[in-house]
């Protein structure tokens, strides 16, 4: 029979602290305690055994502060922490191979802040991971190619869509309306960080607060897969939607095809991530297109998008962690084939609504299934 | 006293850091005492205590939350596997056990709530910073499912775990009816008994999904002397002849499986059945005082038998009144499942309180959660079952059983007992 443990003093969770498991990064590692008060930096240790190390910073100062981990001339970054407020502890775990570093506080986020030398011996540990910086600017510069990409073939699609529909030709702008979204909805988060653009081309009626004007692709579904009678709009007010759906989506296109519009890995990584969070926030439920019923083929692109940031973090992740990458590879596979069940983008799928409460159970399982392991992607590509 | 001065208990060094232990620090990791993600060191003896005073251990040779004394909340849930991998089903069940034992000892689950990677999702999803272990106890169980032929056990499926039959009366509903597995989780705070069921869903994603669950508010049975009888949703003290964990030698007869009793797996495990009982509440409620007692066969107010003495006092059936009539009806639920009627048969009772708020015609969607552990369902819950689903008034005429399900739970793991990816887990003498 269950006893109350007893054997639980405080005494006992004290030691029980120092073998405690912390994160899953840093197990068996002690986090080395960094103080960055306003004029000093104060790091617990200079030296350390080579293999994961972990910096707990704490700011003490007035100001916010960064911490740098630095090569040893001082200018190449291993790794940083940025934005830390007042009072407020952030931890830095980085991988480092046997070398002289310099550590950086950078009260007030200028200048070159206060160094110190910082020694990494030879633990013998191989420490593989090492520095992927030009692997992961890499990948984000292979995902910004594919993103220009989709935002071309979408700017294509979109104006045929629009002819159709401006010329009245609405079987034909229904036919070409879910195929010309998907390329819309594989680079969703990218045309979401544009605050503006995303609520002008991609509202929901739902979403809209009283008195806000309704624009974009859902409008113009309403009024191609009218709920009732009397939803009909003039030839002005069609064009008129054309039009700004037309600009708006030039618009996007000159922004990503900006020289200085750049994409790094952690934001690949948590694009992967928010994806698969659409399917399973607004496409598994049949909300997206609720007129057109197409949201299977937002479904299919949303995972087309993932599987695309995944791909081109997949070699640094293979090395960082290779249980999480065959954990992928199979979610990904088996949400694919469960999708392909249904249809394809180039042969189109069945509608949302034929679909039975057994199949999207099914299928809300797989984006589980694969969302949760994904969850995990950015940490396991950037750490 | 230094630290290599005290003795760490092995089950309690394999937990992670204490939820209690983490909100007492904050003071100290700005002083910098810091050592390990966050500063788990400091600031702890008097959290410490506080937090494991309540914790029941997860180790030994019957699963936690049987015979413990019954917690006050209830989060059930029962799971569909939605992999056909015997290999799959053995990992998911050694990242439950590891995690339980965290979780029934107060501690984070992974790399805690706060301290983990910044970049990744935290490990623990942090509802339950800050508050005692509650008494927690996660209880496991194998539906039938887990025996069809995805998993080549078939042969191992003990002749207990019956596909419960059709009862007169129920309107089961699929959304509260079987699982391949499921998971009690009892404790004291309803936060801790919903943050345990919800990270350990959270580990199953890809392997097993909720089929169904279930919440209860209050509990309706006692399963120690020291607790007071609770009273059910229509009011009367429930449970008041149930098993007792001081009942050893009857507990040892209507519990626990028994070497012999056919599979060896399940040796020091038990059958749970679980039944959501609505109770249609507002008709109860305009039934007669007198109707009421007659119908459960006890008094509302002390729940003495109605042939007399008090709560405890046996009830004698073959006490008349003036009428001739017992007084004791035999169609009151006390007459129908009593263990004389089915040859001395018990349950151990475990059942809950529930509501899941209003119907769509604003009727109470309340009632109770039955839970009964047995040693062996075809003789001590079906009988008992069909006596009252066909005579028993109470049954008849204001319950409606909804949901159904029978799990067969296997023993405790032994104290001492290494968990992990390669270690030690909840039902490993089946995958043998």
């Amino acid at each position: 029979m269950p006893r109350p443990a007893l054997a639980a003093s405080g005494a006992v969770l004290a030691a029980l602290a120092l073998s405690a498991c912390v994160p899953n990064a840093t197990a068996d590692d002690e986090a080395i305690a960094v103080d960055s008060s306003n004029d000093a930096c104060d790091v617990a240790t200079a030296e350390v055994p080579s293999g994961t190390v972990v910096f707990d910073v704490t700011n003490t100062g007035d100001d916010v502060t960064e911490f740098y981990l630095l090569a040893s001339d001082g200018l190449r970054i291993i790794s940083e922490v940025e934005n830390i407020g007042p009072g407020i502890t952030r931890q830095l775990v980085v991988q480092v191979p046997a070398g002289d570093y310099l550590t950086a506080c950078k009260p007030g986020m200028t200048g070159d802040g206060i160094q110190a030398a910082f020694t990494v011996t030879d633990s013998g540990e191989d420490v593989t991971t090492g520095d992927n910086a030009e692997q992961l600017a890499a990948a984000g510069e292979q995902y910004l190619l594919y993103v220009r990409d989709q935002i071309q073939t979408l700017t294509t699609k979109t104006d045929a869509f629009l002819a159709a529909y401006t010329a009245g030709d609405d079987d034909e702008a229904r036919a070409l309306y879910a195929d010309a979204r998907v390329h819309w909805e594989r680079i969703e988060p990218v045309a979401e960080s544009f605050g503006d653009l995303d609520p002008m081309m991609d509202a929901r009626e739902a979403d809209l607060a009283e008195g806000e004007s309704w624009t974009g692709w859902h409008r113009i579904e309403k009024n191609l897969w009218p709920p009732a009678e009397g939803y009909d709009l003039t030839d002005a007010e069609k064009q008129e939607l054309a039009d700004k759906l037309a600009a708006d989506t030039a618009e996007l296109a000159s922004r990503v095809n900006a020289e200085d519009f750049a994409i790094d890995a952690f934001q690949v990584g948590n694009g992967a991530k928010e994806l698969l969070d659409e399917v399973a926030a607004g496409k598994i439920t049949g909300e997206e297109e609720i007129w057109s019923h197409t949201d299977l083929w937002d479904f299919q692109a949303n995972v087309d998008g993932a599987a695309v940031a995944y791909g081109v973090l997949h070699d640094v992740v293979a090395q960082t962690d290779p249980d999480l990458v065959e954990e992928l590879d199979s979610r990904f596979t088996e949400l694919n084939e469960q999708l392909a069940q249904y249809g394809s983008i180039e042969e189109g799928f069945v509608l949302y609504t034929d679909l039975t409460e057994d199949q999207i159970v099914e299928l809300a399982r797989s984006v589980d299934a694969l969302g949760e392991p994904l969850s995990r992607l950015t940490a396991a590509a950037v750490l | 006293m230094t630290d290599a001065e005290v003795p760490v208990d092995d089950a309690a060094a394999r937990s992670g850091p204490s939820r209690r232990l983490v909100l007492g620090t904050a003071g100290a990791v700005a002083g910098g005492l810091a050592l390990a993600g966050g500063g788990f060191a400091a600031g702890r003896a008097t959290a410490a205590s506080a937090s494991q005073a309540d914790a029941y251990d997860f180790y030994g040779a019957h699963q936690s939350g049987i015979v413990t004394p019954q917690q006050d909340r209830l989060h059930f849930a029962a799971f569909d596997l939605t992999t056909d991998s015997k290999a799959r089903v053995v990992s998911l069940l050694r990242r439950w056990s590891e995690a339980a034992a965290r979780l029934m000892a107060g501690s984070e689950l992974g790399s805690g709530a706060a301290g983990g990677a910044y970049a990744a999702p935290p490990d623990d999803t942090g509802e339950a910073l800050g508050l005692p272990a509650s008494g927690l106890t996660l209880t496991f169980g194998f539906g039938p499912g887990l025996f069809d032929s995805r998993f080549g056990l078939g042969s191992k499926r003990p002749d207990q775990l019956i596909d419960l039959p059709h009862f007169s009366g129920d309107t089961l509903d699929p959304q509260f009816t079987g699982g391949d597995l499921c998971i009690q989780a009892c404790a004291n705070d309803p936060q801790v008994a919903v943050h345990a069921i919800r990270n350990l869903s959270r580990l199953a994603f890809g392997d097993a999904a909720i089929r169904w669950a279930q919440l209860g508010f209050g509990r309706t049975s006692s399963t120690t002397r020291a607790q007071d009888t609770p009273r059910n949703f229509m009011g009367f003290k429930d449970g008041t002849a149930n098993l007792r964990a001081e009942d050893t030698d009857l507990v040892d007869r209507w519990v626990w499986a028994e070497p012999g009793d056919g599979q060896e797996w399940m040796t020091g495990g038990s059958y749970l059945v679980a039944r959501r009982i609505r109770i249609l509440a507002e008709i109860w409620d305009r039934t007669s005082l007198q109707e009421q007692e007659a119908t459960v066969g006890r008094t509302k107010g002390s729940g003495a038998p109605l042939s007399g003495g008090s709560e405890f006092t046996e009830p004698d059936f073959s006490l008349k009144g003036r009428d001739g009539e017992a007084l004791i009806r035999p169609d009151s639920h006390v007459a129908l499942a009593h263990p004389s009627a089915h040859g001395g048969a018990m349950m151990l009772r475990r059942g809950y309180n529930f509501t899941d708020g209003a119907d769509s015609l604003g009727r109470l969607d309340a009632g109770l959660f039955f839970l009964a552990y047995v040693r062996d369902p075809r003789e001590q819950f079906v009988p008992v079952q069909n006596a009252l689903s066909s005579s028993d008034v109470m049954t008849v005429e204001y319950l409606r059983t909804t949901g159904s399900a029978l799990f067969a739970v296997p023993r405790g793991l032994a104290p001492g007992s290494v968990l992990g990816s390669e270690g030690a887990y909840v039902g490993q003498e089946l995958f043998a």
